[in-house]
């Protein structure tokens, strides 16, 4: 076998037995737990692929998760860890619906368009705050994401619960309902899933073309593996990673305005079930490259739908996904410990390196 | 001060581990597990103290895999951090669903209010400072020691070096790994005890993701208090009473949305980190691996 074989095999079985090993963790936890792994397990399959509509309700999952995973693998080929990703979805998301219950009598593709734009915009603005922070002051991204995540749930909590974009006339705190013009068209009649699906598919393509063959992308990539000699090569690490962060934020606003206009219609002020914290996962597992984003959400996508059917089914709680993403996430991460459970010669494929090169820190 | 008492736990040991130069974001997900764990083992046994020892081992055990993860494994630790806090949600959620859901009827009962004699009647100091409950005393109790450890003995001095500057301090004969698994270790035996609080102290139960998102709070008061124990407590205490005055502001209904002063200490990290207010510079080493040559 040559080298480049090999390398293609090492970079396929990773992730495979990682994930295999993600069930084996969370099966001898649901056994500990006092209920039967495989029968839960195979609710959760079931939930996922086989029931009536299942498989729709697993490729609406999917949607956020390629926008999200793209984001946060944008961002770590520059060398930065995004985990504001929830709350970019978040802020997103508001702006989404407000163009979409706010604006009546457009044509529908011009009011879709306004709306995914204003999700765009939310999650750019929104990202661009610890991209400034980062690189007018060195601010780490890490900290300044998270707190910015409690600041988006507390503002769109506050604009939804109390605040003006209440619906007056509904008693559940959310927002009105969004303009029908402005939902998305359903692909599959007879279910919910709709064309975000399509947006999410196309957006693989374009940050694997903005990644591998622009000047942009030629940039990002110089500053994640090296900030001192993408300098010394007249690149403006300042500019880059605040191009990155804003892109990684659109991409997370316009998952959240997809999910606003395609899926819910309305933001409740609990919007998310914490999709852009596995689009972390996602993008570690994919290993930032764009193309494998998509096995990778479609794997969480499974998991996300699978495991409400699961919970319903059998007595096992849904966050057992979170103990199969945790272990798959470990595996990827220290290709040390693959090594030396499979006692293999070499590691299979060299660690991620995320943000231990950036300068200026100060987390 | 009872609102501060788990931030400050494990804001101290966020203050451990990062001057020996490991970022520690998994302190959500130790006080998660600990809080659970302590629960549980004081729900069998009947004995709120052995709760309280589980709480701190957990804390302990989990950092040791974080230490291991990120220490011996090279994993980034960020990464090592953020595995661990969903594990966490994924551990104590499924296990409360299996256990606890049908079982938490006839909970163990919360730890009791010790009132130091004397003390406690100095008027205005005497009940802030000497009527809490065994884990708030601790806190007091640790924030002094960790302040003297860290600033005055050899181990803290060692530590700091490490943090610092891992490659001058292992030239000297100082075991990096070592001493960087040390305060790893002690950093989770603190949350852990924060996380005991939750469960055994104040409310008696154990919720899924009940400790939420306080160890990422504890986090900013940290940084707002400069790596420096003192000053982390003293962020809490800030954090703290902003977080109960929001709660008092929904209850009489004043006018100012209540979720604005929950954003303050997200804010007020965000201006710190950011070089405004003096600038917060974090042990130089922190967050990078050393790889012994």
């Amino acid at each position: 076998m040559n080298q480049r074989s090999r390398a293609l095999l090492a970079a396929v079985l990773l992730p495979v037995i990682s994930v295999i090993a993600g069930f084996v963790v969370a099966g001898l936890a649901v056994a500990l737990s006092g209920s039967d792994p495989w029968q839960s397990f195979y609710a959760l399959f079931q939930g996922a692929f086989i029931n009536p509509r299942a498989l729709p309700e697993t490729l609406i999952a999917t949607t956020p998760y390629i926008f999200l995973g793209l984001g946060v693998a944008l961002g770590f080929r520059a060398g930065l860890f995004n985990i504001g990703a929830e709350g970019q979805f978040y802020i997103g998301a508001l702006f989404g619906v407000f163009i979409g219950y706010n604006l009546h009598g457009l044509p529908a593709i011009v009011h879709i368009l306004l709306a995914l734009l204003a999700g765009i915009l939310g999650g750019f603005l929104w990202a661009a705050v610890p991209g400034i922070l980062k690189a007018r002051f060195g601010a780490h991204e890490v900290i300044t994401t998270i707190m910015l995540n409690y600041v988006a749930f507390a503002l769109v909590n506050f604009l939804i619960n109390n605040g003006p974009m209440v619906d007056k006339a509904s008693s559940a705190p959310r927002t009105p309902y969004i303009d029908p013009a402005a939902q998305l068209p359903i692909l599959a009649s007879g279910t919910r899933l709709h064309a975000g699906l399509l947006l999410a598919l196309l957006a693989i393509p374009v940050i694997w073309f903005l990644l591998d063959r622009t000047t942009i992308g030629f940039r990002i990539r110089t500053v994640g593996f090296s900030p001192t000699a993408a300098r010394a090569a007249g690149i403006s690490v300042a500019w880059t990673l605040l191009a990155t962060m804003g892109i990684s934020g659109g991409l997370a606003g316009i998952a959240g305005a997809d999910e606003v206009l395609g899926v819910s219609h309305y933001m409740p002020p609990s919007f998310s079930t914490g999709y852009g914290f596995d689009a972390i996962a996602v993008a570690l597992l994919a290993r930032s490259n764009p193309w494998a984003i998509l096995p990778a959400a479609f794997l969480f996508g499974a998991l996300s739908s699978g495991s409400r059917f699961m919970q319903f089914q059998t007595q096992v709680s849904a966050d057992v996904i979170s103990v199969v993403q945790a272990t798959v996430i470990m595996f990827i991460a220290a290709p040390v410990l693959f090594q030396w459970i499979f006692r293999l010669r070499r590691a299979p494929a060299p660690a991620i390196k995320i943000a231990s090169e950036t300068e200026g820190a100060a987390l | 001060m009872n609102e501060a008492t788990p931030l400050t736990l494990a804001a101290l040991g966020g203050v451990v581990s990062e001057r020996s130069g490991v970022v520690n974001i998994a302190l959500e997900g130790m006080m998660l597990m600990s809080a659970f764990t302590g629960y549980v083992v004081a729900f069998q046994t009947h004995n709120l103290w052995l709760g309280v020892l589980a709480g701190v081992l957990t804390g302990v055990l989990i950092a040791s895999l974080h230490a291991a993860l990120s220490i011996s494994l090279m994993v980034d630790q960020i990464v090592s951090g953020f595995v661990i806090n969903i594990l966490a949600l994924g551990i104590t959620g499924v296990f409360f669903k299996g256990f606890l859901q049908e079982a938490s009827v006839a909970g163990p009962g919360v730890l009791p209010t010790w009132q130091i004699p004397l003390l406690s009647k100095i008027p205005v100091i005497g009940p802030i400072l000497f009527i809490h409950q065994p884990i708030t005393y601790a806190m007091l109790l640790a924030i002094v020691l960790i302040q003297f450890l860290l600033f005055y003995t050899v181990w803290g001095l060692r530590t700091r070096a490490v943090g610092e500057h891992p490659l001058a301090a292992d030239t000297v004969g100082i075991n990096v790994y070592a001493v960087r698994y040390v305060a790893v270790i002690l950093s989770g035996g603190l949350a852990g005890l924060g996380g005991a609080y939750f469960s055994l102290q104040q409310i008696g139960q154990f919720l899924p993701n009940m400790t939420g998102g306080r160890g990422f709070i504890a986090l900013a008061a940290m940084i707002f208090g400069k790596w420096k124990p003192l000053g982390a407590f003293y962020a809490c205490l800030l954090f703290a009473g902003a977080e109960a005055l929001s709660g008092r502001i929904q209850i009489t209904g004043v006018h100012i949305p209540f979720q604005f002063l929950g954003m303050l200490p997200y804010l007020l990290t965000i201006i710190v980190v950011a070089g405004a207010m003096g600038r917060a510079v974090a042990p130089a080493a922190d967050g990078k691996p050393y790889r012994k040559a």
